[in-house]
């Protein structure tokens, strides 16, 4: 399987020309594909999972949006497996064995994760990403 | 309004709503109880985009397994609540309007340039096709895993190990 023949149907879609003006076309591609809403609702899931890692203080909430911003990206790469499931491209059932893959190592990174929490919090009586300071220089 | 797009609000609002929570619940048992809401939801959305077999793993999984270490860990800890949810003085706070901005904007260039089509048809994420393509295609990528695992495993159980005296 050759990288770049899985790569030719999505360059040949970014090469279209589009017509009209840029809210015509917005509001063209709402109403003609479901994709589109799914592509913005992963947009905001992973949003508001980079703010609750850029503001939140308690590491096991840091781990937990870590696992919002993974399943924004699962669920985009579900929905482009459902878009060229009907465009019959045969890789199309690439992201959905993507997403399994994201699941496992997401599944590791949670059991590491916490296992160095709860490592840390015997040693420093702490979870508070504010207060683990020992590699601060 | 069609059936799919009642079932698409529906179950959008279920996944925002509840990631919202997670960020503003002051107690962190309340922020996995919602985070579990949330793959819920996304689980339902799997469905409906006819991956049926990733619906039950996001459910298992996710919902089941992952949470439950999270829930576990938490009650193990005994965290106090904390002052505030999002702390407001966080320098960081303004680093993620410039980001989101970044990810809307590209998000738009996207979608108003490419003519997407409306996703028909009832083929869909089987069992069988998913394992089908696990075990042949991706053998050694599945095989790979299987080591990840055990070696998280084994690194989780060293690290949480009580240190003899």
């Amino acid at each position: 399987m050759m990288i770049s023949e899985m790569w030719t149907p999505v360059l040949a879609l970014l090469q279209q020309e589009p017509s009209g003006s840029f809210g015509q076309r917005l509001v063209q591609s709402f109403s003609q594909a479901s994709t589109t809403s799914f592509l913005f609702l992963s947009a905001i899931l992973f949003t508001v999972g980079v703010y609750g890692v850029l503001t939140r203080r308690n590491m096991i909430v840091i781990f937990m949006s870590v696992e919002l911003m993974l399943s924004a990206a699962n669920l985009n790469f579900i929905t482009f497996s459902r878009y060229w499931q009907t465009q019959g491209n045969e890789y199309a059932y690439n992201g959905q064995i993507m997403t399994i893959f994201v699941i496992v190592v997401a599944a590791a990174e949670a059991a590491l994760g916490l296992a160095l929490l709860l490592t840390l919090y015997r040693n420093r009586e702490t979870v508070s990403a504010d207060e683990i300071t020992l590699l601060k220089w | 309004m069609t059936f799919e797009q009642i079932l698409f609000i529906l179950f959008a609002g279920i996944v925002v709503g509840g990631a919202a929570s997670v960020l503003l619940q002051r107690n962190p048992l309340y922020s996995a109880f919602s985070l579990i809401t949330t793959f819920v939801g996304l689980a339902c959305l799997y469905v409906t985009l006819k991956a049926q077999f990733l619906g039950v793993v996001q459910i298992v999984v996710y919902a089941g397994a992952i949470m439950m270490l999270f829930v576990f860990v938490i009650m193990l800890l005994n965290i106090r609540d904390e002052d505030t949810a999002v702390d407001p003085n966080r320098f960081l706070v303004y680093l993620t309007i410039p980001l989101g901005a970044i990810l809307l904007g590209a998000l738009l260039y996207v979608v108003t340039k490419v003519n997407l089509a409306q996703p028909t048809g009832d083929e869909g994420g089987t069992v069988e096709r998913i394992g089908t393509n696990l075990l042949t295609k991706y053998l050694l990528p599945f095989e790979a895993t299987s080591v990840l695992i055990l070696m998280a495993v084994v690194g989780a159980l060293h690290l949480a190990k009580r240190e003899k005296e």
